[in-house]
């Protein structure tokens, strides 16, 4: 086996295990932390179903940022779907035989691609033209952009450009999975798309990326609107009632 | 009129170039040492205060789910940056929310995030200065926790509850708010925010039911005090005599005595608001929670009904029985506790209130949606009912009215400017700022279809409105309660109508 293949095994191994148990500990984190007071914001649901009904329209349609702001909603929209197609359409390089509907998606999964690359750029254009989205702005917003444009550029060029032994690759992953190790095509521009993969698995549960779990435990979210019904006390309140 | 600039009034909503630290000097009076040490806060700064400060903030990250989430989840989307009033009418850019919220999150990952640790600069993270602390004093009283924000955030971040983690870690180094910690120490050592003694009340109810009497040959009651009774109603004390607020407690009084209720008021728990919750003290606010439960089995009532105030219904309606529940002891075929629009609705509902609507035909309404009833509430037993409501009673009593454009009420209204313990006259430039968005929707209104009164359910709204409308061409009488309506429009029964009345005269 190459020096390249040996390297990036354990970049995967470790990449993959930061992100697992980093996103579990703040998952977990999360989960535990009381909400001790009842503050959806209202108008919310009354009932648990109208709480996923909430969620599933926030998730899968970002609805309240369509309510918020139409450009950010598009671009942020664009990507966020092109992402999910694309790497949906990746299962096909961890999987066989690949499931049917990975097929299916195939030839969507590879132009979302394009998508997703523009509706970054999108975002990108707004956080340095929009002078009040500038003021919000830290370093890390436009790396982590930079990283999400690599890793999409990258990919698009493996794809379209420079092609690789995707077999190759394919066994590669399988292998890691598997523990059955095997070889990893050398090609710069297969290595750069998923070095910049493996940075952004590792950064996931430092960074900003944990609105992804976030969202579902954001209590304005995910309360129902019953205080009046149903009491609603947190371990630490129940507490200052037996002192 | 005023030593500040007053924004011009807008026909639709232009958002702002940014004026770095323009409101940077707005800053509230710090709490005197006995103020604070009735709510077991520190007098002064404490000594080692940068460190305690941290630990507080680790802390709430602990006992609040809000706050963790919040702080983790930012993606600085910009979604909000121009939803907030105070940004609006400022154009200072720490008051679009999430550079509000960065306030205190810089220092949360400083602290307590790997990035922070290990490369502050790349993600904004600073250590915990004097001047942080300062900025946070600015800042987080420049925040009416009015909820606009969270509406609009893709992870329904709450600014509200950042403000509120700042105000309590402020305190707990010894820095709190002179305006709201001396009024809950008010209401700790005498039952309301105006510091409104019991014999005092009594007398301010005795001469409102004079001078209803005078008024219509009825006489209508507002009891105190009066064991046995069936209703406990807990209103704001800007109630019992600021204006236009009063003439709403009339109004609640006369619908209580067409509805035949026996009810009281309580001189123990004599206030609705709780300013507990502005400082972000659970325990404060549950102190002064607990005072409504105390008043409620001591006066053995059967039900609880709060009057027409904002931040008041929020806590009432989303943490009462969280606070001081259960209420067991209540009867249960009524929501606990009510407010006294849904007492009123149905009673309208039910024909039981004689209406003549044309007694209010001299004037043209609109409806102020409160922030806090609006995103941090309900009223009846559908999810909106806060925004019908109010309008179903506005409308049952008046012939002419015409709401806000839409993107400025139900869930979208804008804050009065005066919310979450910003009701203080060394605030007076923020809160005059802060209304713009709103007067400027007034504006359109009044221009469209002549509307001449505004009214609304909170009694910092009412006062908010009386002092800035001056500001921006508008008279304070033209804020009016939604229950004055209702009472001016109301019909009691052995009422003399006016033209029996020039009939009885000319007898
Ligand atoms: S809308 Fe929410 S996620 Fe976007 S910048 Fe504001 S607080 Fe952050
Ligand atoms: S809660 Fe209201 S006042 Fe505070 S930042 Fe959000 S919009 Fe502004």
């Amino acid at each position: 086996m190459s020096a390249i293949s040996i390297v990036y095994t354990i970049l995967y191994y470790a990449a993959t295990a930061i992100l697992i148990l980093g996103v579990a500990n703040k998952v977990i984190i999360y989960a535990k932390t009381p909400a001790p007071l009842k503050i959806p914001t209202t108008p919310a649901p009354v009932t648990r179903m109208g709480v996923i009904v909430r969620m599933a329209k926030e998730v899968a349609l970002f609805y309240s940022l369509f309510r918020a702001n139409k450009w950010i909603w598009l671009f942020g929209w664009i990507f966020h779907f092109a992402l999910l197609l694309v790497l949906l359409r990746h299962l096909r390089y961890v999987t066989d035989p690949v499931w049917w509907w990975v097929n299916l998606i195939q030839p969507f999964g590879k132009y979302a691609g394009f998508a997703m690359v523009i509706g970054l750029a999108g975002l990108w254009a707004r956080r340095i033209f929009v002078e009040r989205i500038r003021y919000i702005t830290n370093p890390s917003d436009h790396l982590m952009l930079a990283l999400l444009v690599g890793i999409g550029l990258s990919g698009l060029a493996i794809k379209f450009v420079s092609h690789t032994d995707v077999l190759q690759v394919k066994s590669f992953f399988i292998g890691l999975m598997t523990f059955d190790l095997q070889v990893l095509p050398g090609d710069p521009v297969l290595l750069i798309h998923l070095a910049l993969v493996a940075v952004l698995m590792i950064v996931f549960p430092f960074s900003k990326l944990l609105h992804a779990p976030g969202i579902f435990f954001s209590p304005t979210r995910n309360q129902v609107d019953n205080p009046r019904e149903k009491r609603h006390l947190a371990p630490w309140a129940a507490k200052l009632e037996r002192d | 009129m005023a030593d500040f600039d007053v924004p011009e009034l807008k026909e639709y909503p232009v958002i702002p170039i940014l004026q770095e630290d323009v409101m940077a000097h707005s800053k509230p009076y710090v709490a005197k040492e006995e103020f604070q040490q009735q709510l077991s806060f520190p007098g002064e700064l404490v000594e080692n205060w940068e460190q305690v400060a941290v630990k507080e903030l680790g802390d709430l990250t602990k006992k609040y789910r809000s706050l963790k989430v919040f702080l983790d989840s930012c993606v600085k989307c910009g979604a909000c940056t121009d939803k907030c009033h105070y940004f609006l009418g400022s154009a200072d850019p720490k008051n679009m929310p999430v550079a509000r919220q960065d306030l205190l999150r810089k220092v949360y990952r400083r602290y307590y995030t790997f990035a922070g640790k290990y490369f502050p600069k790349l993600v904004g993270a600073v250590d915990m200065t004097k001047d942080v602390l300062d900025e946070w004093y600015s800042y987080f009283h420049q925040c009416s926790q009015c909820r606009r924000c969270s509406v609009f955030c893709p992870y329904g971040i709450d600014t509200a509850e950042i403000s509120m983690a700042a105000r309590e870690i402020m305190d707990k180094v010894g820095v709190g708010q002179k305006y709201c910690n001396e009024i809950i120490g008010k209401v700790f050592k005498i039952g309301n925010n105006l510091g409104l003694p019991e014999a005092a009340l009594a007398d301010t109810l005795e001469g409102i039911e004079e001078d209803i009497e005078d008024e219509t040959g009825v006489a209508v009651k507002l009891p105190l005090d009066v064991k046995g009774a069936d209703i406990l109603l807990v209103t704001p004390s800007a109630d019992f005599f600021a204006e236009p607020h009063v003439d709403g407690l009339i109004g609640y009084a006369k619908v209580f005595h067409e509805a035949g209720a026996n009810w009281t008021i309580s001189s123990y728990a004599s206030e609705a608001a709780n300013f507990g919750m502005f400082i972000g003290s659970y325990e404060n606010m549950r102190e002064v929670a607990l005072r409504v439960r105390k008043a409620a089995l001591d006066l053995g009532v059967k039900r609880i009904i709060f009057g027409e105030c904002g931040h008041a219904w929020r806590v009432a309606y989303s943490f009462l029985n969280t606070l001081a529940g259960p209420f067991d002891f209540l009867d249960p075929n009524y929501p606990v506790p009510q407010h006294i629009l849904e007492y009123t609705h149905d009673l309208l509902e039910k024909g039981k209130l004689n209406i003549d609507k044309s007694l209010n035909d001299d004037k043209v309404l609109t409806f102020h949606d409160s922030c806090n009833i609006a995103r941090g509430s309900r009223m009846g037993d559908k999810p909106g009912g806060q925004f019908t409501i109010p309008r179903d009673v506005i409308k049952a009593v008046c012939n002419n009215f015409y709401d806000m454009q839409q993107d400025t009420i139900h869930d979208s209204t804008f804050c009065c400017g005066g919310g979450g313990g910003l009701l203080t006259d060394d605030l007076m430039e923020i809160r005059v700022k802060g209304a713009e968005p709103r007067m400027s929707a007034v504006k359109n209104v009044v221009e469209e279809h002549g509307v001449t009164h505004m009214a609304a359910i909170c009694a910092i709204c009412k006062t908010q409105f009386s002092k800035v409308f001056p500001y921006y061409g508008f008279t304070m009488d033209q804020v009016i309660s939604v229950h004055q309506l209702v009472g001016d429009a109301l019909m009691l029964s052995g009422q003399k109508s006016d033209d029996e009345e020039v009939e009885d005269e000319a007898a």
